[in-house]
């Protein structure tokens, strides 16, 4: 089947849906692929490396339009764009049909089969499939780029002969994909990073990478809502948050916020009172913007300065670092395109039975079969399961003296008892034996753990001393003990020779 | 002919040698001296009893040691290192067979004159030489057979198998005493050879009982039972050499044992009883999927791998099987050419032997010093990058930590979750020997390598 890659339409756009290694790969799986020209040249990709991947490069969009099976975009498709869609076709992109309902049944109209990145759903499986997770982990780390941007500041501490530098305080709010690229990216400049999120389980994540979670001393209430977001919150809740985000815009320098509910505008988090409150030069980041902001006085697409504060409301950071977005979205297309292709034969299969595609595709063959049926994954673990118990035995009793003191004198009394009746010489005999057993007991247990397949062959080649016990009985006169015996020193023979070369063999292969 | 002194002078050097040869095992520069310490010991031990004792027969003894050493020699030079756990055991068999056989010409020999208490404890050496002996013996056979594959790996678990032990050992005890009070009368050979074959049967019972995963402590066990057998015969010789030389070596397999019981949180007794989890927890096979496993290509691995900067390799019985030790190492070349720091984890129980894992690897010239043991890498796991489990189950389960009814809670497990990503190289879903299924494939950073584990690291040493 052919796949097409027209160019974005979208003013500003710069990614592509297709890199040449990516559509290499796609080559790999039995499709053929066109390229519109000059698609990824704003992401770096020059139409050579697409012709070189083995892509045909195709001059009009129409023309990409026409011919393909199947339509790979990154932006939803404009009204010129879904006209040209037909039935048959099968177009991949983000769509976000819960905000865009007419889109939806344009595109429904078309009788082409839809499948949206932004619904994939959030199960392991198809986190390689994950576009939004993939675009909110770039637009975190461009957030702190742009922050950087239009701090005056460096991001990290340093004594200099000129005078100590503090580092930048760096306030993280909502922990999700975004949140995480942020703290990393700003932790990596060197600045001191905090972050806030209303979902609990997520505090793991922060402090694993060296930031500082802060809590609000709420016990019953969990932030996480289905399938991975947060959801909202109560009033009380609400309350003393603002009060925690107040408190900390005085303090910190840069504030990053990624706060979304699904389906719902962005929380307001930051006041403009709050925004007043900040030092001069410090600057906001606003990732919500496109969903209202998390802070009042976001303009989205704009960088205003409000009260001396820049308030960054950029929608396209994911665009902003064109190169890295498209390989990744690439990626996450392919991804979905294996899956698609059980038989890595260039044949398209929709298989809606997959609860991956049936959660991705919103309409198929005149039919809107938005939303799916909702999965319910999240990365906390079930409420009702208690913590299990510790299973290492932390409270082994204290050893009570009476246990080895009775032991002792049990056997104590066994040794006089076998010595009231042994005689001297088996006394003597068994004084060496348990002298024999405390000083093995002491050698090996300083033998390594590496070398104990070597000590086992060594043992057992000395044990094979019982040879002693054959030579002392073959010179008997006995014809039938002569001959045991002799068989004895041949089987323990081989004993002793195998024993003590095959551990020659192998403490010769260690080696440094 | 040596004087008595001079072979008693020779015993003790041999004594110490022995004793130095295993100390010289404490670690790997000292121990290929501590072989030759052992050999040394053999040597002048056998050399002097030789001359100081042997006094015809000449011609035979030397043929017999002859035929003896070359065929021990043909097995060492031929073994491969998977096979040495088999090796190991055919040798203990021969031990067993060496204190039965000398037991029983001890018995028959005429010029033994013992009188009163002395006559009765010789009797009861001999009888209990040739009973440990014959455990060791048959023991071994069917251990030998279960690591060669010949007899299956499954535990054979007979009905009412403890009373039949119990029944067992009470017929050996009065056959004992039978044997004693015939023998005093200048007969006993009855009882001896009845007891003799129980003696056989339930070291045959007793191993069968035992399931594949067991082994490292039945083999310890029966390097330890070998041990013990050489210090019967040494009562029964009046032999020092003997009985010090088989004390040395029944604690040091006693020790193993109970090294590998430890690291399977299990008791001594419950293994050597047999059988896994027959009083299991109802959680044994519950709990079915617990989630979705994330499958990933050998190129994938490979990209991962080359991106570390840690790497552990966590092996298990699966390498040894599917002999993928060499490609093992070729990987641990090419990342630690790359700068990779790359170590290898290893649980006291992996494999079929205590330290089969160490010569699997030695033999594929993995420098020993990258080789950790699981306490001292457990700490270690939250720097790493990549783990690679291969063919490993039950000592990579969290379950053992995280699951209190599970029958293998409280093992100590190589805490390979707690690293960055686990890659799993597994033929399939199936659950490892305790038949528990393992929640870590169904961890979010753990991705499958589905296939044959050899087959699979040569995709991924050919991708790096």
């Amino acid at each position: 089947m052919q796949i097409g890659v027209p160019k974005e339409t979208h003013a500003g756009e710069k990614r592509v849906a297709s890199t040449p290694d990516v559509a290499a790969q796609l080559i790999g799986l039995g499709y053929r692929v066109a390229i519109e020209s000059g698609a990824g040249t704003r992401a770096s990709f020059s139409d050579e490396a697409y012709e070189r991947a083995g892509c045909e490069i195709v001059e009009s969009s129409g023309d990409v339009w026409d011919r393909s099976d199947i339509v790979l975009k990154v932006r939803s498709p404009d009204a010129a764009e879904t006209r040209r869609l037909r039935a048959g076709q099968t177009l991949v992109s983000f769509v976000w049909p819960g905000q865009n309902a007419e889109l939806l049944s344009e595109l429904t109209n078309t009788g082409a089969t839809v499948l949206a990145m932004d619904s994939v759903p959030r199960i392991s499986r198809a986190q390689k499939m994950d576009a939004l997770s993939s675009m909110a982990n770039i637009g975190g780390y461009r957030a702190v780029v742009e922050a950087a941007q239009h701090f005056g500041r460096f991001f990290t501490g340093q004594i200099t002969a000129a005078g100590k530098i503090p580092p930048a305080k760096v306030l993280v709010i909502g922990a999700g994909v975004a949140g995480l690229a942020a703290i990393g990216a700003a932790r990596s400049m060197g600045a001191i990073v905090r972050a806030f999120d209303t979902r609990p389980e997520v505090k793991e994540q922060v402090e694993s990478m060296d930031a500082e979670f802060l809590m609000l001393e709420f016990e019953d209430e969990d932030g996480s809502g289905e399938g991975g977001y947060a959801k909202v919150m109560s009033d009380e809740f609400i309350k003393a948050e603002m009060a925690l985000f107040a408190e900390q815009a005085r303090d910190v320098d840069i504030i990053i916020t990624t706060a979304l509910i699904p389906g719902k505008p962005a929380p307001r988090l930051i006041t403009a009172e709050m925004v007043a409150s900040m030092k001069d030069g410090s600057v906001i980041v606003d990732l919500a913007a496109e969903q209202g902001g998390n802070c009042e006085l976001t303009a989205p697409n704009e960088v205003v300065v409000e009260h001396g504060v820049s308030i960054v409301g950029y929608t396209d950071l994911p665009s902003r670092l064109a190169t890295q977005s498209s390989q990744l979205y690439a990626t996450n297309l392919r991804h979905l395109l294996t899956d698609m292709t059980p038989e890595k034969d260039g044949k398209l299969v929709l298989d809606l039975e997959d609860e991956v595609i049936r959660g991705a595709t919103i309409c198929t063959g005149g039919e809107t079969i938005w939303p799916p049926p909702a999965p319910k994954l999240s990365a906390a673990p079930p409420k009702a399961e208690p913590a299990p118990a510790p299973v290492a035995e932390k409270a082994a009793p204290k050893r009570s003296f009476v246990g080895p003191l009775v032991t002792m004198l049990a056997g104590g009394l066994a040794l006089l008892g076998l010595g009231a009746v042994a005689p001297p010489s088996f006394m003597a005999h068994f004084t060496v034996f348990v002298l024999a057993c405390f000083v093995g007991y002491m050698v090996i247990w300083n033998v390594t753990p590496a070398l104990h397949t070597p000590l086992m062959s060594v043992t057992n080649a000395i044990s094979s001393i019982i040879i002693i016990g054959a030579l002392l009985q073959i010179s008997s006169g006995d014809e039938l003990i002569m001959w045991i015996a002799a068989f004895t020193v041949l089987i323990t023979s081989v004993n002793i020779a195998g024993g003590f070369a095959v551990t020659r063999r192998m403490l010769g292969m260690f080696r440094k | 002919m040596l004087s008595a002194g001079v072979l008693t002078a020779a015993y003790i050097a041999a004594t110490i040698l022995f004793i130095l040869a295993l100390g010289g095992l404490s670690n790997q520069e000292t121990a290929r001296r501590g072989n030759w310490y052992g050999i040394a010991g053999m040597a002048i031990a056998v050399l002097a009893t030789i001359f100081g004792v042997v006094s015809q027969n000449y011609g035979i003894l030397a043929g017999a040691m002859l035929i003896g050493a070359v065929i021990g020699l043909a097995l060492a030079r031929r073994v491969q290192m998977t096979q040495m756990p088999e090796l190991v055991a055919i040798l203990h068999s021969l031990v067993g067979l060496g204190a039965v056989l000398v037991g029983f010409a001890t018995f028959l020999d005429p010029e033994s004159h013992y009188e009163g208490v002395e006559k009765t404890i010789h009797d009861i050496e001999i009888y209990i030489g040739v009973l440990i002996g014959a455990i060791t013996f048959s023991g071994s056979v069917i251990a030998f057979g279960k690591l060669s594959g010949r007899i299956g790996g499954k535990p054979m678990l007979l009905p009412a198998r403890h009373w039949l032990n119990l029944g067992l050992l009470l017929a050996a005890i009065w056959f004992g005493r039978e044997f004693v009070v015939q023998s005093a009368g200048g007969d006993g050979m009855i009882p001896l050879v009845v007891m003799t074959v129980i003696a056989l049967l339930f070291g045959i019972h007793m191993v069968m009982a035992i399931g594949g995963a067991d082994m490292p402590v039945v083999v310890s066990m029966l390097n330890s039972y070998s041990g013990w057998a050489a210090s019967a015969t040494g009562f029964m010789l009046s032999n020092d050499l003997l009985i010090v030389t088989g004390a040395l070596v029944g604690s040091s397999g006693a020790i193993l044992s109970y090294i590998m019981c430890r690291a399977m949180n299990r008791r001594f007794l419950a293994v050597i009883a047999g059988g896994f989890g027959t009083a299991g927890g109802a959680a044994a096979a519950g709990g079915g999927e617990q989630g979705e496993v994330v499958p990933i290509e050998a190129a994938e691995t490979a990209a991962l791998l080359a991106d570390a900067k840690e790497v552990m390799i966590v092996p298990g019985y699966g390498m040894a099987v599917a002999q993928a030790q060499h490609t093992v190492y070729e990987i641990t070349k090419a990342l630690r050419e790359k700068k990779v720091n790359v170590r290898f984890g290893i649980h006291p129980v992996a494999g079929r032997m205590p330290g089969h894992m160490n010569v699997l690897l030695a033999e594929a010239k993995v420098p020993y010093d990258i080789v950790f043991e699981m306490d001292e890498v457990n700490d270690d796991f939250p720097d790493v990058d990549v783990s690679i489990v291969i063919g490993a189950n039950d000592i990579v389960n969290p379950s053992a930590q995280e699951v209190p009814d599970s029958p293998i809670a409280g093992m100590p497990v190589l805490e390979v979750w707690n690293g960055k990503t686990t890659i799993v190289l597994k033929r399939s879903m199936a659950t490892g020997y305790a038949g528990v299924q393992n929640p870590l494939f169904f961890k979010e950073n753990t991705r499958m390598l589905f296939g044959d584990a050899k087959d699979s690291l040569d995709a991924v040493l050919k991708a790096l």
